[in-house]
């Protein structure tokens, strides 16, 4: 109890300009914590996207998570039970992908898809597929994947 | 004709929207009563313009007028009435006109009820009010005219996209608007308060219910949002950490901290240039927020309107807003000067704790959300930050929130009482170490996890009973005092303790369905069976079906546990000829303790269907606990001593029986 005593007569002794000082300087403090936190985390937890043709130049690590962009190759699409093949491609190249579950509703052969996972000795093992609302819209890193590639006719696309 | 006549009110209404910018502040500056009080008509007039042009383009959207370039590329003849009306937001340009006229309406708000705000203050919120409505207005009619014409006209509108009929999807930009513009409100009274240079009670008496009604509107607008991608998406998720997911949530909790140290303000006249500050920073995250969803500067799975021109409006109006106020902020704050100490072991230390709280919590989620964006810009490298590093950077922050949430509302105004607090707190803190080991016990999976969430859980459901029960002197007095107490008890206690009761909610439907719920994916046979959690799932099959302007794959699931049937699960898969499209209806089988979720896809080629299966316990808790925030929040408003023009005689007598 006495060290609560203390602490609220060192305080009433503080005068304004301190106390808001302190306030100041616990509020930076509170926010460089949160920004080391926040740094820390982005470091582990930040996930690349690359395009087949960047894939294939310089492919990540083994077990590296990334995500792969491009289009759905006509006719690649195969199923065995739940599990699902495909080739995404830029049109110049083409990684197999491999993905066990349920696709999204608006995946289709010749559109835009993103997928997150990993790669395993040249196939991509996906963990998720994502899911894009809108049938007319091309995911951006999508575009500009196809965009390096070479083949890409803004508003052509899709 | 009818189009024209709400884009000419449109027009009218920037022009009395610059008039009101700029007069009132010139006549408050020189004490001309006439100038200021023109300040209250104007936003009357303002209103009534605005709502005249979102009424003509209401009645376009009835009327199924395909002339007009908005109606003919977001409706259709065909589309239920509710969704016509819903879809006039639906759209980029609709939802801005929504935008401007939610901000008119808080403005004539302030215009009609605000006859007890100094004339010079009332004045200045307005022209503030009327500079945002300008932004607004500006960018409605050069960058997206809603009442744009097109001709020759299209037979039929394009506008039938069957994920967005929905009401959960219909009625949450509203409610996030109501939410986003609110916070204008407490923005305006900001910066009028730094104009004057003042700050004082009766400035945070009218903050605090602005602020928590937008906090509420934005609570429940937040909670739609994501109850709506749980059950349309099918996917089984309430969260994605999606961009446009985290513009929402960047201010609301910037907003949450506005609402607790507004009531600093309010009770102790300490922390008034932080509460200003807050006040800004939360209206231009709501700004941003906007900025995100409509410029589609990031990718986002919500992501409808993509138009850089717009963008860099927004982006624009965003750095002289922010730039505007915050150099305001630099050359003002000066003047607002607290009048009254507090220790750091106090409800104001405890409050401040949780502005430094929240306020890492909103800066994390931005940084997770514009990091990609920067690195693009910077390397040109494309990353993307994903639910991990939002867990592993928000939870430092949330665990020592949800602690703090029980002490601070049981320490004093200016100098608390620790161990004193501790010392009652030991039911809540029994209850909650308890709870973790139990869980740490029973617990088949996740257990460590499950018990400091549980353990967690358990003290934010507790201390505010222990709270609401300190205040009664429950079971320390007579009975008949106590019940005397709770009949005097105003409604802003109700209200934040019920408010952090529904955290408490939250947190359990999060921790519970995180750690302990069973997901299977598979391709299934007709005759094959699962078992989920502890459900049987027997897949009959499916076949497939016509609807009314879709043909449906539907799946039958016959749920049993421990032999008994429990439920008849029909999933469906939907495929839309027009627009081309396939939709994804979950079956869900909502339980207060648990949910079924089962899914049906595509056909394997080999006679199989995939199928994914959830038993997800007691996620419903998540919205309920939203629901129940809010609620403490609508339930704290309507206490009387929030309601405009309250005596203050009555005022003085509820702070009286509340003890502060």
């Amino acid at each position: 109890m006495r060290w609560n005593a203390k602490a609220a007569a060192r305080a009433e002794a503080m005068r304004p300009k301190h106390r808001r000082l302190s306030l100041i300087l616990s509020a930076l403090l509170a926010l460089g914590a949160a920004v080391a936190v926040s740094l820390t985390a982005l470091r582990d937890n930040l996930v690349f996207f690359f395009g087949p043709t960047e894939v294939l130049a310089k492919p990540p690590a083994a077990e590296k998570r990334f995500r792969l962009g491009g289009l759905v190759e006509e006719g690649s699409v195969q199923r065995q039970g739940a599990e699902i093949r495909f080739r995404v491609t830029d049109t110049v190249n083409a990684i197999p992908v491999v993905y066990r579950g349920i696709l999204p509703d608006l995946f289709r052969e010749k559109q835009g898809v993103v997928a997150e996972g990993h790669l395993r000795e040249g196939v991509f093992v996906a963990a998720s597929v994502l899911a894009k609302h809108d049938e007319t819209y091309m995911p951006r890193e999508v575009a500009d994947a196809l965009k390096k590639a070479g083949h890409w006719k803004e508003g052509g696309g899709s | 004709m009818i189009a024209e006549l709400g884009h000419f009110a449109l027009i009218l209404a920037l022009g009395v929207a610059l008039a009101q910018a700029s007069l009132p502040l010139w006549g408050a500056a020189r004490g001309d009563r006439g100038l200021m009080a023109f300040a209250g008509s104007a936003a009357l007039t303002q209103f009534l313009l605005v709502a005249l042009a979102y009424g003509a383009l209401t009645q376009a959207f009835l009327g199924s007028d395909f002339s007009v370039i908005n109606v003919a590329t977001n409706s259709h003849s065909q589309k239920p009435l509710l969704y016509k009306i819903t879809g006039v937001w639906g759209n980029h340009e609709g939802s801005l006109l929504l935008w401007a006229l939610i901000l008119a309406l808080f403005g004539a708000g302030v215009a009609a009820f605000g006859a007890n705000l100094p004339p010079s203050l009332k004045a200045r919120v307005l022209a503030v009010q009327a500079m945002i409505a300008l932004g607004f207005l500006a960018f409605i009619l050069f960058t997206s005219n809603p009442f744009q014409r097109i001709d020759p006209p299209p037979a039929d509108g394009n506008g039938l996209n069957p994920l967005l009929q929905d009401p959960g999807l219909a009625f949450h930009p509203p409610f996030l608007y109501l939410g986003y513009v609110g916070f204008s409100i407490a923005f305006a009274f900001a910066i009028a308060a730094l104009i004057e240079g003042r700050v004082d009670p009766a400035w945070a008496r009218w903050v605090r219910p602005w602020t928590l009604a937008a906090w509420s509107f934005l609570t429940v607008g937040i909670a739609l949002g994501s109850w709506w991608a749980y059950y349309e998406l099918g996917w089984g998720g309430y969260w994605f950490w999606d961009p446009v997911e985290n513009a929402s949530l960047m201010p609301w909790l910037a907003g949450t901290a506005l609402l607790h140290s507004a009531t600093v303000v309010e009770k102790r006249e300490a922390l008034k240039a932080w509460t200003v500050l807050l006040a800004i920073l939360t209206f231009s995250l709501s700004l941003l927020g906007t900025f995100l969803v409509r410029s589609g500067v990031l990718t986002s799975v919500h992501a409808f309107a993509t138009d850089p021109a717009r963008g860099l409006f927004i982006l624009a109006f965003l750095a002289v807003t922010v730039g505007g106020s915050l150099a305001l902020f630099a050359a003002r704050a000066e003047a607002l000067v607290a009048r009254s100490w507090f220790a750091a072991l106090s409800r104001e230390g405890a409050l401040v704790l949780n502005n430094l709280l929240l306020g890492a919590m909103a800066a994390t989620v931005l940084l997770g959300t514009l990091y990609p964006l920067f690195l693009d810009a910077l390397t040109g490298d494309k990353v993307s930050v994903g639910p991990p590093f939002f867990h592993a950077a928000l939870a430092p922050s949330f665990l020592p929130l949800a602690i703090a949430l029980g002490f601070g509302p049981l320490l004093a105004w200016k100098r608390g009482d620790l161990p004193a607090v501790t010392r009652r707190l030991g039911v809540a803190l029994g209850v909650a170490l308890a709870v973790a080991l139990i869980t740490l016990a029973l617990a088949d999976r996740h257990a460590a996890l499950g018990a400091i969430g549980l353990g967690l859980v358990a003290w934010a459901l507790t201390t505010p009973l222990v709270e609401l029960a300190e205040r009664l002197r429950l079971f320390r007095a007579p009975l008949a005092e106590s019940w005397a107490r709770l009949r005097i008890l105003p409604r802003a206690a109700w209200g934040m303790s019920l408010a952090h009761f529904g955290v408490g909610l939250m947190a359990m439907g999060v921790v519970a369905s995180e750690a302990w719920q069973t997901e299977r994916i598979q391709a299934l046979r007709p005759g094959d069976a699962v078992a989920v959690g502890p459900y049987k799932f027997d897949f009959k099959g499916a076949r497939e079906l016509d609807g009314p302007n879709y043909l449906a794959l539907r799946g039958h699931f016959e749920v049993t546990r421990d032999g008994r049937p429990v439920a008849v699960m029909e999933p469906e898969t939907r495929r839309y000829p027009v627009p081309p499209m396939t939709t994804t209806e979950a079956a869900i089988r909502p339980r207060l303790t648990e949910d079924l979720y089962a899914v049906v896809g595509e056909p394997d080629g080999e006679g199989g269907f995939a199928t994914r299966l959830y038993h997800k316990p007691l996620v419903s808790w998540i919205w309920l606990g939203a629901l129940v925030m809010a609620t403490g929040g609508a339930l704290s408003l309507s206490d009387r001593r929030h309601r405009v023009g309250a005596p203050v005689r009555a005022r003085r007598a509820a702070q009286a029986a509340t003890g502060d």
